[in-house]
């Protein structure tokens, strides 16, 4: 049902008034909040991108350059690679997270033993923090003692132990599987959660017209599950657009930078090599990638809201 | 034939979601001897509990320790966090609910949740040194209430929104004004889906890291997340007691997340997936 968000309320100018005053205070906190956390630090990193700024530097050390770190950053290999490992990264993990997602959310609408212990114990890697998530997938990828390698060599896999995360080809997509393990479950449990507002009776009746699973699938199904996917796949893609903290964790974007992605960029060129300059503009780069996201999902909201 | 299949399926999930926690308890009890031998040895032949009281304990000298020093400062900040965080967020949630005015700035604040910690790290770094906040458990909940209150802004504005309107009239006639209503009427009928944004916005403040990580750098500030990473950036890193590390770390937010199995969905489909 639409909501009457237009509808003229109020009446006299005096109770407007007095109902502005009042949306002031009870808006003002938030608002603070957001400028001084949100707002303010945005513009100035904005600000900041345009400028020669080192870390430690004075305020007049500050030179404007114009659009001259864009153009560095830009066409620089560090960037391009970091770019490129970013987007690889995302396409694996979003893409694995989705399919598994799917997957146990249909497979939850199931009647089967033992089900509601499975559905709660979906909620635990996602509960359990980043870090020690990634701390995790270390120890079970360990060179030398690690898990992985005992269980692939003791079912006759592999021969020799290997070194998951010291291997520039492998490495990255080692930090994708922790990364799924941690994600696919929630997005099964959102595909469960509007799997279960699924119309039961065009089901039957598509059951009666003869319509076989992957038709009843496609027609009625997906439609249906369509919107929370989405809302999900545009999460996740944020999510992964930004990672850091399990990168850091498990290989600090080694080895040969092979798993260095933007958002690291931006700590080592910032904190690091004290080019802030150069750093702010990297960042911004990325905030303007996540934006076009942000933006998509607002929409979806909006629209999920009005037709709520 | 369909039934076997899913009972197969099942069982595979429960595996793989299961095997990497479980390896992690393993490990954090199993002794040294026990860790470092090939072939692996997956059952330990000797339980060794007492990584759990080096992590805890006070060391020889007397001094607190660290471990036990950042879950104070996790505690802290993630309890003042979000009693911060909820004080702040309820008046504006409680205007956009009944005014609908504000809802603008209601996807403004989804929008700025969003936003890669990244581009706003660099100001906040000069902004918490030149306020002498830096390695102060207050400089982090300053920051984090950037992410946390456009969050519980959203779920309590979802939850203000189930109270009755019929209620406000009634209070409206009887004298109350609207800071009134929302205290008397509008926080107690919401209380519960209030102690749900609560438990959220405790576990995203525990489980938070890049701030913590710039922002603190000695053991009265450290938070949990940051002092079981420096566990194993050291050279000798014992396997078991980063494992027993990052159990004791994990069973605060997993308790919670059971705790809010219910509200799960609502609650991330509003505000977005903790990162």
């Amino acid at each position: 049902m639409r909501r009457p968000i237009f509808v003229m309320r109020g009446g006299s100018a005096l109770a407007v008034r007095r109902r502005s005053a009042e949306g002031f205070a009870f808006l003002s906190p938030v608002v603070i909040v957001l400028v001084v956390t949100v707002g303010g630090p945005l513009l100035f990193t904005l600000a900041i991108s345009f400028t020669s700024a080192s870390f430690l530097g004075t305020l007049a050390d500050l030179r404007i350059v114009g659009l001259r770190n864009y153009v560095t950053v830009l066409t620089s290999t560090s960037f391009q690679h970091a770019f490129i490992v970013t987007i690889e990264f995302a396409l694996f993990t979003v893409t694995a997270e989705m399919l598994l997602g799917l997957g146990t959310g249909l497979l939850l609408a199931e009647e089967f033993p033992g089900r509601t212990l499975l559905r709660v114990l979906l909620i635990v890697p996602w509960a359990i923090p980043t870090v020690v998530n990634a701390i995790t997938w270390r120890l079970i990828y360990a060179p030398d003692f690690g898990a992985l390698n005992a269980l692939l060599q003791q079912t006759g896999v592999i021969t020799d132990y290997r070194s998951w995360l010291g291997d520039p080809s492998l490495a990255l997509y080692a930090i994708g599987v922790a990364d799924i393990w941690k994600n696919f479950p929630i997005v099964g449990l959102i595909v469960l959660a509007a799997l279960q507002t699924a119309p039961r009776d065009l089901y039957d009746a598509a059951h009666v017209d003869g319509a076989g699973i992957f038709r009843r699938f496609s027609t009625i199904t997906l439609p249906h599950i369509a919107g929370p996917l989405m809302v999900a796949l545009i999460l996740r893609t944020i999510d992964t657009i930004k990672v850091f903290d399990i990168v850091w964790v498990m290989t600090r974007g080694g080895p040969f930078s092979s798993t260095k992605p933007m958002s690291m960029l931006v700590y080592e060129r910032t904190f690091s090599n004290l080019e802030s300059g150069i750093g702010s503009a990297i960042a911004f780069i990325i905030t303007l990638v996540c934006l076009v996201f942000i933006i998509a999902y607002t929409r979806l909201l909006k629209r999920q809201s009005r037709s709520a | 034939m369909r039934r076997m299949a899913i009972l197969t399926a099942a069982g595979l999930l429960a595996i793989v979601v299961l095997a990497p926690v479980i390896w992690l308890m393993i490990l954090s009890v199993s002794s040294t001897a026990d860790i470092y031998t090939v072939p692996l040895r997956w059952i330990p032949s000797d339980w060794d509990l007492s990584r759990y009281g080096r992590l805890l304990a006070p060391d020889p000298s007397g001094n607190t320790s660290p471990f036990l020093l950042a879950l104070r400062n996790s505690l802290i900040v993630g309890v003042a966090g979000t009693v911060a965080a909820l004080a702040i967020s309820a008046p504006a949630a409680w205007h956009i609910s009944r005014a609908h005015a504000g809802e603008g700035l209601l996807h403004v604040m989804v929008g700025t949740y969003m936003l890669p910690q990244t581009v706003m790290a660099l100001p906040l770094y000069v902004m918490l040194s030149s306020s002498g906040l830096l390695n102060r458990p207050a400089g982090l909940v300053i920051v984090y209430l950037g992410f946390l209150v456009p969050f519980t802004t959203w779920l309590l504005k979802t939850g203000f929104d189930q109270v009755p309107r019929q209620l406000d009239e009634a209070a409206r006639v009887d004298g109350l004004g609207a800071f009134g209503i929302m205290v008397r009427i509008g926080i107690p009928i919401a209380r519960a889906s209030i102690a749900t944004t609560a438990l959220f916005a405790l576990l995203m403040a525990w489980d938070e890291f890049f701030y913590a990580l710039l922002f603190t750098s000695n053991a009265a500030a450290k938070t949990v997340t940051v002092a079981i990473v420096d566990f194993t950036s050291g050279r000798v890193s014992d396997y078991g007691l980063v494992a027993a590390g990052g159990v004791v770390a994990a069973l605060p937010p997993v308790l919670i997340g059971v705790l809010l199995q219910r509200h799960l969905i609502s609650g991330l489909t509003a505000g977005g997936v903790k990162g």
